[in-house]
C-alpha cells in the first residue's frame, strides 16, 4: 500500500474506534450501564400503608399510585397484602392499585411498595389532549371579591405562571386585603386557589407530593398546585409561590381525583414510610434496558445459558489482541499462532498455577510417549489420533492421581482442549528432532508467556464486565488489531537480533 | 549481546520482518504464484522452460504404495536426496551420500536403514513437513556434488548461494556453509555460516554464524575473506530468470554449483529471510528503494544482472 492509499484505511480505522467508543459512551449515558464493576446507585424505596376497618362486606380498596412522576423513574412496584386479590389498573390516564376480598372484618393493613431512582431528565407525564379550565360558579359576595383579586393579579402579570405567582401572593393573609380575608380560610385555601385559577381560564389542579427523607415513617402527603401552561403541567408551592418541584419530592398523586377509595370499609388512612437504599448500577441498568428500547443492544436479553457462553466468547478478542501485540510488536515466537489463546481460555477455567502445572505435565509426559510413537513408523493421521487418545489417558491419570493425593486441582486438567494439546506435542516433538531442545524451550516458554499475559487480561473482572456489557468496544479491539496489521516498524526482539549490525555503522 | 536503537537500524537500512511482510511480500508477490515456489516439483517444471537447470529428478513418490518402488529404484544408486515437495526451510530433506551394505549413509555420516527412509517417505506423504500440513509428494533427486573449490569450505553438506531477487534484479547474495552445529544443513538459524557476497563480482564480504561476525569457518578453519564464486554473472542471470518464470517480485533464489553440471537451481523461496543482511553487513532497504525508484526497468535477465553488477558494489 502506498502512503496515499493508506489515508482512507486509517480514516476507516479511526471511524471504527470512534464508533465503538461513542456507542459505548451513549449507552453509558442513556442506559446508565456503569463503566466499572461494583458501582452503586441510590434508590428510594417508598411504602404506602393503607389501614381500614372491615365491616364484614366485600371490600374493594383502590389506591392511586405514581404514574411517571417528574424527577423520578420507577424501577419496580410490589404489593403485599395476604389474602387479597391484587391488580394494577390503568383507568383513563390514572394508575390505581386495587385490592379486593370477599369477606372482611376487623382492622386491615395493605402495603404497596415502589422503588424509584432520582432522574433529572424525567419530566413527568404529558396529557394527550390539552386540558381545559373547569367552569366555576361563585355566589355573591365571593364572586365580586374573586373578580377583583383576579383583576389585580392580571394587571401585575403577563403569563399564566406570573398570574399564578401574583394570585398566591395576594391570597396570603399578611397582605391584609379585605377580599382575601373574606375568601380565605385555612381549610379551603388550596381548593380556592385552583378554582380561582380555573375561573381565570388557567387549567389548574392539585397534586400530592411526598418529601423523601431517609428512614422516615408515617409521613403524610403535602399538597402542591399544578397549572397547565399550554405545553405541560407546572408545579408551584401553594404558599410561597415558588415554582418548580423541590428536590427529593415525589409527586404521588397527579391526575387522579382521589388518593384512596374504599368500598366496604371505614376509618381508612394512608401513610408512607421510606428508605434510601443502594443497589448495583448494573442491576439497575438491566431493569431499565428492557423498557426504553435500547435494550436490543444488550446481551442480557439472551437466555442465561447463551449469556454465559457469550461471556467467554467476548473475551477471545482480547486474547487475540494480546497475541497480535506479542507477535507483531514484541516478536515473541509461539508454537502455533493462536494456541496461546486456547491455553489462556483453559487457564480461565482452571486458575493460573494449577493450570500451568497441569499443562506442563501433560505436554512433558506426552513428549515422552511421542518418542515411542515415532519409532513405530506410523502414518501422520493415525499418530496424531493415537496421541489424542494418549493425552486423554494422561489427563485421566493426572486427575485420578491428583484426587488420590488430595489435590482437587488435578481435575482441572480436563478443561484443556485435547486436540490442541495433541498437536502441540506433535509440533514440539518435530521441533525437538529438527532444531534441538533449545528451540522447543524458546517456543514453549514464548507460548506460555503469551498465554499467561492473555489470561491475566481476560481474567480481570473489568475486562469481562466491559466486553460483556459494552460489546461495541470490540470495534476498538478490531481497530487496534487492524492497525497492528499495518505496523512495519522493528519488533522489540529484532533490536536484539540485529545488534551485531552496530559493527558496520 | 546488547540492544541496538531502531533509529540506527533505520539509518543502516535494515529491512525488518513486519516491513518485509507488508511492503514487499504482500505487495509484490501475488498469491497465485505461491504454489509455484512452495512446491519444488512445480518449480522444477516451470523454471525448466526458462533455461534454468535443476538437479535431475529421479523419482516422484505420490502414493503410499509407491514407496515400495522407491526401494527398487534406490538399489542401484549411490547418492540421492529425498525432499518433500512442499517443505519449507530445508525441513524433511534427507541427503544420502553413499551405501554401507544394506544401509544408507547420510551426509552427516550416520547410517540409516531402508525402512527408516520408507518411514520418512510416508511422513512426507502425510504432510508432516508441508506448510499447512496438507498431503504432499516426495521427490527423489540426483545428489549434487559440489565443486571442490567451494566444497572445501563447508563441513559436510553442499554450500549453496542465496540470492535475493527484487523485481527481477539480484539485490543481495550470500554463500551458506554447513557446520557441525547446523548438522550439515545450510540454514543460518540452525548454525550454518553465512558469507556475504559482493553482487558486483562474487567476492566474499564478511561472514556470520549465529548472527555474530566470524573470519574463519568454525569447523574447517579456512579463512572466509578471499573467497570467490566462479561464473558469477551466469548465476545472477539464472536468478534473474526465475522472476520471469514465477512472476514473484520479491524472492530468494537458492543455487548450488555442481561439479559436473555447473550452477543448478535448488529451490525458490517467496519469503526469504532477513539474515542475509547480517552476512553482508548492510541493509536491504536502500537497494530495494533504488530498484523501486527506477523509471524504466530492464527487459532481459542479462540486462538486469548487468545493471545490478554495476550498481550494487560493496560500497552501496
Amino acid at each position: 500500500m502506498s502512503s496515499r492509499s493508506r489515508i482512507p484505511f486509517f480514516f476507516a480505522i479511526l471511524l471504527l474506534i470512534a464508533a465503538g467508543i461513542s456507542i459505548a459512551t451513549w449507552r453509558h449515558v442513556e442506559l446508565g450501564i456503569p463503566w466499572f464493576t461494583g458501582e452503586q446507585k441510590p434508590v428510594w424505596m417508598v411504602e404506602a400503608r393503607v389501614d381500614f376497618d372491615g365491616t364484614g362486606e366485600p371490600v374493594l380498596a383502590s389506591l392511586n399510585i405514581p404514574d411517571q412522576p417528574p424527577q423520578f423513574r420507577i424501577i419496580s412496584e410490589q404489593a403485599a397484602s395476604p389474602g387479597y386479590g391484587f391488580s394494577i389498573v390503568d383507568d383513563s390516564g390514572e394508575r390505581r392499585a386495587e385490592w379486593s376480598k370477599r369477606n372482611v372484618s376487623g382492622p386491615q393493613t395493605l402495603y404497596f411498595k415502589v422503588q424509584l431512582i432520582p432522574d433529572d431528565r424525567a419530566l413527568g407525564s404529558q396529557p394527550k389532549r390539552p386540558p381545559k379550565p373547569e367552569p366555576v360558579f361563585w355566589e355573591e359576595p365571593q364572586a365580586t371579591a374573586v373578580e377583583e383579586l383576579l383583576q389585580q393579579a392580571a394587571e401585575r402579570s403577563s403569563t399564566p405562571e406570573s398570574m399564578t405567582r401574583e394570585l398566591i401572593k395576594l391570597l396570603q393573609p399578611d397582605q391584609g386585603a379585605q377580599n382575601t380575608t373574606l375568601l380565605v380560610s385555612e381549610a379551603n385555601y388550596i381548593d380556592l386557589l385552583t378554582r380561582m385559577l380555573n375561573h381565570a381560564g388557567i387549567p389548574a389542579r392539585t397534586a400530592d407530593g411526598l418529601a423523601l427523607e431517609d428512614a422516615r415513617r408515617r409521613q403524610q402527603l403535602r399538597p402542591f398546585l399544578q397549572i397547565y401552561d399550554g405545553s405541560r403541567w407546572l408545579t408551584f408551592n401553594p404558599r410561597t409561590a415558588e415554582q418548580g418541584l423541590p428536590e427529593h419530592v415525589l409527586l404521588w398523586r397527579q391526575a387522579a381525583a382521589s388518593l384512596l377509595d374504599i368500598v366496604g370499609g371505614d376509618n381508612s388512612d394512608v401513610s408512607f414510610s421510606m428508605l434510601r437504599q443502594t443497589i448495583p448500577a448494573l442491576q439497575l441498568a438491566q431493569a431499565q434496558s428492557s423498557e426504553n428500547g435500547l435494550g436490543f443492544l444488550s446481551l442480557y436479553q439472551l437466555p442465561i445459558e447463551e449469556q454465559s457462553m457469550f461471556r467467554m466468547l467476548l473475551l477471545l478478542p482480547l486474547g487475540a489482541l494480546v497475541v497480535a501485540f506479542m507477535r507483531i510488536v514484541v516478536g515473541i515466537r509461539t508454537s502455533g499462532t493462536f494456541m496461546p489463546i486456547l491455553i489462556a481460555v483453559a487457564f480461565v477455567q482452571t486458575t493460573l498455577i494449577p493450570g500451568l502445572i497441569a499443562f506442563i505435565s501433560v505436554v512433558a509426559i506426552g513428549l515422552l510417549m511421542r518418542g515411542y510413537l515415532s519409532s513405530l513408523n506410523l502414518l501422520l493421521v493415525s499418530r496424531i489420533s493415537a496421541l489424542i487418545i494418549l493425552v486423554i489417558f494422561i489427563t485421566a491419570g493426572l486427575s485420578i492421581a491428583g484426587y488420590q493425593m488430595g489435590f482437587n486441582t488435578g481435575m482441572t486438567v480436563t478443561f484443556f482442549p485435547m486436540v490442541i494439546i495433541a498437536w502441540t506435542i506433535e509440533r514440539m516433538s518435530i521441533l525437538w528432532e529438527e532444531e534441538g531442545a533449545r528451540e522447543v524451550f524458546v517456543q514453549g516458554a514464548g507460548s506460555l508467556f503469551v498465554a499467561v499475559c492473555a489470561f491475566l487480561i481476560m481474567s480481570a473482572p473489568l475486562a469481562s464486565h466491559l466486553t460483556f456489557n459494552f460489546p461495541e468496544l470490540h470495534f476498538v479491539v478490531l481497530g487496534l488489531i487492524l492497525l497492528m496489521g499495518q505496523y512495519t516498524g522493528y519488533k522489540l526482539t529484532e533490536l536484539r537480533r540485529f545488534y551485531p549490525m552496530k559493527a558496520y555503522n | 549481546m546488547g540492544w541496538i536503537s531502531p533509529f540506527k537500524l533505520n539509518q543502516l537500512g535494515m529491512l525488518n520482518m513486519n516491513r518485509r511482510n507488508v511492503d514487499y511480500i504482500a505487495r509484490y508477490n501475488s498469491r497465485s504464484s505461491y504454489p509455484l515456489v512452495d512446491n519444488k516439483l512445480k518449480t522444477k517444471l516451470v523454471v525448466a522452460e526458462y533455461d534454468v537447470r535443476t538437479p535431475r529428478l529421479l523419482q516422484v513418490v505420490r502414493q503410499q504404495h509407491e514407496i515400495s518402488h522407491f526401494r527398487e529404484m534406490a538399489e542401484d544408486l549411490d547418492g540421492f536426496a529425498i525432499k518433500p515437495a512442499k517443505g519449507s526451510g530445508g525441513k524433511g530433506i534427507t541427503v544420502i551420500t553413499g551405501r554401507d551394505d544394506n544401509d544408507y549413509v547420510k551426509a552427516s555420516g550416520s547410517r540409516v536403514s531402508s525402512s527408516h527412509l520408507e518411514r520418512h517417505l510416508s511422513n512426507i506423504l502425510a504432510g508432516l513437513y508441508s506448510l499447512a500440513g496438507t498431503p504432499d509428494v516426495a521427490i527423489v533427486e540426483n545428489l549434487v556434488e559440489s565443486i571442490p573449490s567451494l566444497a572445501k569450505y563447508s563441513f559436510q553438506g553442499v554450500p549453496d548461494i542465496r540470492i535475493v531477487v527484487f523485481q527481477g534484479y539480484p539485490v543481495m547474495a550470500m554463500l551458506r556453509l554447513a557446520t557441525t552445529a547446523s548438522d550439515g544443513k545450510a540454514n543460518l538459524h540452525q548454525g550454518a555460516v553465512g558469507v556475504g557476497l559482493n553482487i558486483a563480482n562474487g567476492h566474499s564480504l564478511n561472514a556470520v554464524q549465529f548472527n555474530r561476525p566470524i573470519t574463519l569457518h568454525p569447523d574447517t578453519g579456512l579463512a572466509l575473506e578471499n573467497l570467490v564464486i566462479d561464473d558469477w554473472q551466469e548465476m545472477l542471470v539464472m536468478a534473474s530468470r526465475c522472476y520471469e518464470a514465477t512472476g514473484l517480485g520479491y524472492m530468494g533464489v537458492d543455487l548450488v554449483v555442481d561439479a559436473n553440471e555447473g550452477p543448478l537451481l535448488l529451490e525458490l523461496n517467496a519469503r526469504p529471510g532477513l539474515a542475509i543482511q547480517m552476512a553482508n553487513g548492510r541493509g536491504l532497504l536502500p537497494r530495494l528503494r533504488q530498484i523501486e525508484a527506477l523509471r524504466r526497468t530492464h527487459f532481459t535477465p542479462e540486462e538486469r544482472a548487468a545493471f545490478a553488477m554495476d550498481t550494487f558494489t560493496s560500497k552501496t
